[in-house]
C-alpha cells in the first residue's frame, strides 16, 4: 500500500517532494507562486541563468514520452544552473526488465539530487519517493491518471496573473475529467486556494463516478456550465479514448463540447481560456478562441518554466 | 535606542553626507532587500543628482542553498535601466562576511558590465568571509558573533537596530 502522508513535507513542514497537490497546505502553494514570481523576471532578462543549483544533478526519468514537459522542466534546470540528464526510460532498461526502484538505485549511484518522474502508472512516483536516499528530492512529472502538480500550480499561476483574487471565482475544468491527471491536480489547487465554485464539465462517460467528492459541480451540458464563469479550461481529448467507444465521434464531440467564440460568450466577458496542451483544433477548442484574445495558452507555457524553477529550487533547498 | 544599538537615523546621515562628498552625479543606487532597499530608496531622493534605483534580492545567488534553504520569501530583482557602462552603488544594511555582497555584484553582472561597483553600508560589523570591503559606511560596529544585526523601519520610515540570535533563513 502507498502511503501519502506527509512524504511530500520534512519534519519542519518544507517541501521536500512534490508528488501531488492533494494534501499540500495553502502556504506550501501560495510559497511556489510566490517564488515563481521572482523567477518570472530572470526569464525576461538577457542572462537568463541564476547559479542556484549549481552542481547539482536533476534526472529528468521519462518512462512514458512527453516531450513538451520533459522540455521545460530541462530548461528550468539549466536556468538554475543544475546539471540535467533526460533519460528516455520507455527506451532502456525497463525494457530489458529492470524494476524502477533498482532503476532509481543505479542513479542515485550515479550522484544524481533529483528526479523529475514521467510514468504511466499512478503512483510511480510515490513508490519512488519512499524508496529514495534521504538527500533525494522526487518531482511528479504526471503520473497516470493521478496528478500532475507542476500543470496544476502553472494554471493556478496563470489563473492568478489574471485574476488575482482566487476567492471570487468560477472556474470550469471542460473535457475529459475521467483520465485527466490535469484536472485532479488543477481541482485541488484551486480549492486550496480558496476558490469558492469549481465546475467540471464534460459527458457523463468521461466523468468519475464519485467527482462531486472533490468538492465541484458537474455539469453535463457546455452552454450550462460556462454561464457567468471566469475560467474556463480545456482538456485535451486523447484520441485513443474515441477508440475505446466512450465517444461516437470526433465531430460529435466538437459540437457538444468543443469551445467556440459563441460558447465562450456564455462565460464572462472577461474570462480566460487555458489549456495544458497540446491542443486539437476543430476537436475541444474552436481555431478562433484558441488564437483570440481570452486565451491565455502560450502565456501558461512561459509560465511553466517558472513555476518548475520554482519547485526545483525550493526542494533543493529542503533537506530530511 | 535599545541594547547600546547605535542610533540608525543618525548613522544614515553620516552615509548620506559621506557619500555626498563623492559618488557620481549620475551614479545609480542598488539595494539589497529589504534594509538595503529601504536605505537606498532614502539616498535617492535625500542625495543631490539623479539616481536611479534597482533592488536586488541576492536569493538565487546564495551559496548556502544546501545548508539553509531558499528564503521563505524571495523578491523580485528589479533593475529597471541598463547597467552597461554606469557607475553602480550597492546599498545594504550591514556588511558582514561580505558573501550577500558577492552574490549582488554576480547579480548585477548577469545584467551587464558596469563603469565601476561601489558599496555603502549603513554598517560594517566586520567578520569578512571574503576580500569586500564598503567605499561608504556610516559605522564600524562591534556585534558579539551570534547576534544577527537588522535594520527595521517603523511606519513613518524611521530607521532602528534590532539584534536577535541569528536563525535559518
Amino acid at each position: 500500500m502507498l502511503s501519502k502522508k506527509n512524504l511530500q513535507l520534512n519534519a519542519n513542514g518544507d517541501l521536500h517532494h512534490l508528488l501531488s497537490i492533494e494534501g499540500l497546505p495553502k502556504r506550501i502553494i501560495e510559497r511556489i507562486l510566490d517564488t515563481a514570481e521572482s523567477f518570472v523576471g530572470i526569464n525576461e532578462r538577457e542572462v537568463k541563468v541564476v547559479p542556484l543549483l549549481r552542481g547539482k544533478s536533476i534526472f529528468n526519468i521519462f518512462f512514458e514520452n512527453s516531450t513538451r514537459t520533459r522540455t521545460t522542466f530541462e530548461i528550468a534546470a539549466k536556468r538554475l544552473s543544475a546539471d540535467v540528464i533526460n533519460l528516455d526510460v520507455a527506451r532502456s532498461s525497463a525494457n530489458k526488465g529492470e524494476t524502477i526502484t533498482d532503476t532509481i538505485a543505479n542513479l542515485t549511484a550515479m550522484h544524481a539530487d533529483m528526479f523529475v518522474i514521467r510514468h504511466s502508472a499512478s503512483g510511480a512516483p510515490h513508490l519512488i519517493a519512499q524508496h529514495a536516499a534521504p538527500h533525494i528530492h522526487v518531482v511528479n512529472a504526471g503520473d497516470g491518471r493521478h496528478e500532475h502538480p507542476t500543470q496544476g500550480l502553472l494554471d493556478v499561476f496563470t489563473i492568478r496573473k489574471y485574476k488575482k483574487d482566487f476567492t471570487r471565482l468560477t472556474v470550469a475544468i471542460v473535457g475529459d475529467i475521467l483520465h485527466s491527471r490535469v484536472a485532479r491536480s488543477q481541482i485541488h489547487a484551486l480549492t486550496t486556494l480558496g476558490v469558492p465554485e469549481v465546475r467540471v464539465i464534460g459527458p457523463q462517460t468521461l466523468l468519475p463516478t464519485d467527482i462531486e467528492r472533490l468538492g465541484v459541480r458537474v455539469f453535463s451540458s457546455l452552454e450550462e456550465g460556462l454561464k457567468g464563469v471566469d475560467v474556463v479550461t480545456m482538456l485535451r481529448l486523447q484520441n485513443e479514448r474515441m477508440n475505446g467507444a466512450l465517444l461516437p465521434s470526433a465531430s460529435e464531440y466538437f459540437s457538444r463540447y468543443g469551445l467556440t467564440p459563441q460558447k465562450l460568450a456564455l462565460a464572462k466577458p472577461d474570462a480566460i481560456v487555458l489549456h495544458p496542451g497540446p491542443m486539437n483544433r476543430g476537436i475541444e477548442i474552436d481555431s478562433a478562441v484558441a488564437d483570440g484574445k481570452q486565451a491565455v495558452i502560450l502565456p501558461q507555457v512561459t509560465y511553466g518554466i517558472a513555476i518548475r524553477m520554482a519547485v526545483m529550487a525550493i526542494l533543493a533547498g529542503s533537506t530530511r | 535606542m535599545n541594547d547600546g544599538l547605535p542610533d540608525a537615523e543618525a548613522l544614515f546621515a553620516t552615509l548620506r553626507d559621506t557619500m555626498a562628498a563623492s559618488i557620481a552625479i549620475d551614479a545609480k543606487l542598488v539595494g539589497v532587500y529589504s534594509g538595503g532597499a529601504w536605505i537606498a530608496d532614502r539616498l535617492a531622493k535625500e542625495l543631490d543628482g539623479e539616481h536611479e534605483i534597482g533592488y536586488i534580492d541576492v536569493s538565487f545567488y546564495r551559496d548556502d542553498l544546501s545548508t539553509s534553504g531558499l528564503k521563505p520569501t524571495v523578491r523580485s530583482t528589479s533593475i529597471p535601466f541598463s547597467v552597461e557602462g554606469k557607475h553602480v552603488v550597492i546599498v545594504d544594511d550591514v556588511l558582514f562576511t561580505g558573501r550577500s555582497i558577492r552574490a549582488a555584484i554576480n547579480t548585477l553582472f548577469d545584467f551587464g558590465r558596469p563603469a565601476s561597483i561601489q558599496l555603502a553600508v549603513l554598517v560594517d560589523r566586520g567578520g569578512r568571509e571574503l576580500p569586500i570591503s564598503a567605499d561608504y559606511v556610516g559605522a564600524p560596529l562591534i556585534v558579539a558573533r551570534h547576534l544577527m544585526l537588522a535594520l527595521s523601519k517603523d511606519d513613518a520610515g524611521i530607521f532602528s537596530f534590532t539584534t536577535e540570535p541569528w536563525k535559518a533563513l
